[in-house]
C-alpha cells in the first residue's frame, strides 16, 4: 500500500512536471513572473541567508578551535575546516534546507490558495495551462537564484568567521592560511550544481504539493507542511548521491 | 447555442447527473436551479470542460466539447468567459491587472489598446476609480463586477456564472443580475447562470431548467415557474415564507 502511493505520487508528479515543462503561451507574461518570483523567492530570502550564514560561519569556527585546540595542530587548521564545511555541506545543502522551510511553505501554500479560491479553475477556463503559468516562473526563478543565495552564504560564512577573529579566537592571518590552504576552485562548482538540483526539488515538489490541494484552508495549510517535509527529505537523499557523484 | 445531450457523471458508485438533455440559446439569461446536493455545480463543471462527463454530448454551436483535442478545448475555451461563486480574481494583481489579464494573454493589441480595452469592460460594470486597487481591498459586490469585467474583455460567446449572487446583499445581488442579463443581451451570448437565488430566478430567468437528484425535472420560464404544479419545484421554490405570501396574494 505504502509503496504503491509513493509510486502514484511519482506517477502525479511526473505527469504534472510534463505540463509544467511547456514553452510559455506569452513570453511577455513569463518574463513578469520570472522577475516576479526571482524577487519574491530569492532576493526576500537574502536577508536570512546573509544571517544565518554570518553566526553559523562564526559558530563553525569557534567549535573547531575549541575542539581541536592541540599543539599537534597547526594553526591554520580551524579555517581550513570551517571552509570545507561551509563550502562542502551548509551553503549549499543545510542552507537549501532552511529555504524548503522558508520558500517551499510559501510556493505550496500560495498556490493552495489559488487551488481553493479557484483561481486556477478560472486560469484552466480561460484556456491557459495553469500548471505551466504558475510553476514553471517558480522553478526557473528559484533555479536561477539559489546558486547565488549559495554564494552570498559562503562569503557571509567566512566574514562571519573573521569576525571571530576580532573576538580572539584566532588570529586572522591563521584563519586566512586556513581558508586558502589547499584550495580546490571544483568545491564551489560541486556546491552550485548540488544548488541547483535542490532549487528544481523545493519548487517542483512545493509547487506539486499547492497544484493538488483539496478542500480549504485546512488542507492548505497540510500541503504546506507536507511539501517542506517532502523537499527536505528528497534533499537529504540527493545530497548523498550527488556528493557521491561529484566527489 | 449549447446543447447538452444525455450527459452522465459518477464519482465511484454515485451517479450525479443522471442523463441530462438540455439546450440554452443565444442572447437568453438561462439559469440551472436546484437544491444543494442536486448536481447543478458537477453539471457547471462539466459543461465549461473542468470535468469530464462518463457518457453523452455538450455542443457549443454544434461542436462536441466531450471529444475536442487538447488544443480544440484550449481555443473553444477562449470563447468562454466565467464568473466563479468566489469571484476567483488573482489577488497579487490590481483590479486593472486582473482585467487585463485574458488580453495579455491571449490579444495581440499593443499595451495602450489593451488598457483602453479593459477600463472600457470596468465602465461597462460601473467600475471605474477602483483601478488600481487589489481585490483585497474592495467588496464582495466589487469583486464580482471585476470578475465580470474579466469575463468579457475578450467578447466571449458564453459566459458562465456559478452562484454569482453567493455571499452578496439582495441590492447588490440585484445590480450583479440586470448587469449579466445586460451584458447577455448586449452581446448575444449564451449565458448560463448556476444559482439557487429566488430573487434572480424572478428577475431574469428567461430560461430555467430544474434538477431535482442529478435529474432534469423542469423546464420553463420565470413567469411559468409562479404556476407550475411541479410539486418537487414548488417545494422548492416556495420552501421561502417570503415568496409563499407572494404566490397566495397574486392568487
Amino acid at each position: 500500500m505504502f509503496l504503491t502511493n509513493i509510486i502514484t505520487t511519482f506517477g502525479d508528479y511526473l505527469c504534472l512536471m510534463k505540463r509544467v515543462m511547456s514553452l510559455p503561451e506569452r513570453w511577455r507574461m513569463f518574463l513578469k513572473q520570472y522577475i516576479q518570483e526571482m524577487a519574491a523567492l530569492g532576493v526576500d530570502s537574502i536577508g536570512i541567508v546573509l544571517l544565518i550564514s554570518f553566526f553559523i560561519g562564526a559558530v563553525i569556527c569557534i567549535q573547531i578551535k575549541l575542539n581541536i585546540a592541540s599543539p599537534w595542530m597547526p594553526a591554520f587548521t580551524t579555517g581550513y575546516t570551517t571552509r570545507e564545511i561551509l563550502l562542502l555541506e551548509f551553503s549549499s545543502s543545510i542552507m537549501c534546507l532552511i529555504l524548503a522551510g522558508k520558500v517551499g511553505s510559501n510556493i505550496a501554500s500560495e498556490i493552495g490558495t489559488m487551488r481553493v479560491t479557484q483561481q486556477i479553475d478560472a486560469l484552466e477556463i480561460m484556456g491557459v495551462n495553469s500548471a505551466s503559468f504558475i510553476i514553471l516562473p517558480k522553478i526557473m526563478a528559484l533555479v536561477t537564484m539559489i546558486p547565488m543565495l549559495v554564494i552570498f552564504s559562503i562569503v557571509f560564512g567566512f566574514i562571519g568567521a573573521y569576525a571571530t577573529a576580532l573576538l580572539g579566537v584566532l588570529t586572522v592571518d591563521d584563519l586566512t592560511l586556513g581558508l586558502q590552504h589547499d584550495f580546490n576552485q571544483w568545491y564551489i562548482w560541486a556546491s552550485i550544481i548540488k544548488s541547483i538540483v535542490f532549487a528544481f526539488i523545493i519548487s517542483s515538489v512545493s509547487s506539486y504539493h499547492g497544484y493538488n490541494v483539496e478542500g480549504g484552508s485546512f488542507n492548505v495549510g497540510k500541503a504546506s507542511t507536507d511539501a517542506v517535509v517532502s523537499s527536505s527529505v528528497l534533499i537529504l537523499f540527493a545530497d548523498i548521491f550527488l556528493t557521491q557523484l561529484l566527489s | 447555442m449549447i446543447e447538452l445531450q444525455d450527459l452522465h457523471k459518477s464519482f465511484g458508485d454515485r451517479e450525479v447527473l443522471k442523463g441530462i438533455s438540455a439546450t440554452f440559446e443565444n442572447g437568453r439569461t438561462n439559469l440551472i436551479i436546484g437544491q444543494s446536493g442536486s448536481g447543478k455545480t458537477v453539471l457547471m463543471k462539466n459543461i465549461v470542460g473542468l470535468f469530464t462527463p462518463d457518457s453523452g454530448k455538450i455542443l457549443y454551436d454544434g461542436r462536441n466539447f466531450v471529444n475536442m483535442t487538447s488544443k480544440e478545448r484550449v481555443m473553444l475555451r477562449r470563447e468562454m468567459g466565467m464568473i466563479f461563486q468566489s469571484a476567483a480574481l488573482f489577488d497579487s494583481m490590481s483590479v486593472l491587472e486582473n482585467v487585463m489579464f485574458p488580453l495579455d494573454m491571449f490579444s495581440d493589441d499593443n499595451r495602450t489598446d489593451r488598457i483602453k480595452r479593459a477600463k472600457f469592460c470596468l465602465e461597462r460594470v460601473n467600475l471605474t476609480g477602483a483601478e488600481d486597487k487589489f481585490p483585497g481591498e474592495i467588496s464582495g459586490g466589487m469583486q464580482k463586477r471585476v470578475a465580470i469585467a474579466r469575463a468579457i474583455a475578450l467578447n466571449p460567446k458564453y459566459l458562465f456564472c456559478d452562484e454569482p449572487n453567493s455571499g452578496l446583499d439582495p441590492k447588490t445581488s440585484l445590480v450583479i443580475d440586470e448587469l449579466i442579463h445586460g451584458i447577455t443581451e448586449e452581446y448575444d451570448m449564451t449565458t448560463i447562470i448556476n444559482t439557487h437565488d429566488m430573487n434572480s430566478v424572478m428577475g431574469i430567468g428567461e430560461h430555467i431548467i430544474y434538477l431535482y437528484e442529478g435529474r432534469l425535472e423542469w423546464t420553463g420560464t420565470k413567469d411559468e415557474v409562479m404556476s407550475t404544479t411541479n410539486e418537487r419545484l414548488t417545494s422548492f421554490i416556495f420552501a421561502s415564507d417570503l415568496l409563499r405570501k407572494v404566490k397566495d396574494m397574486n392568487q
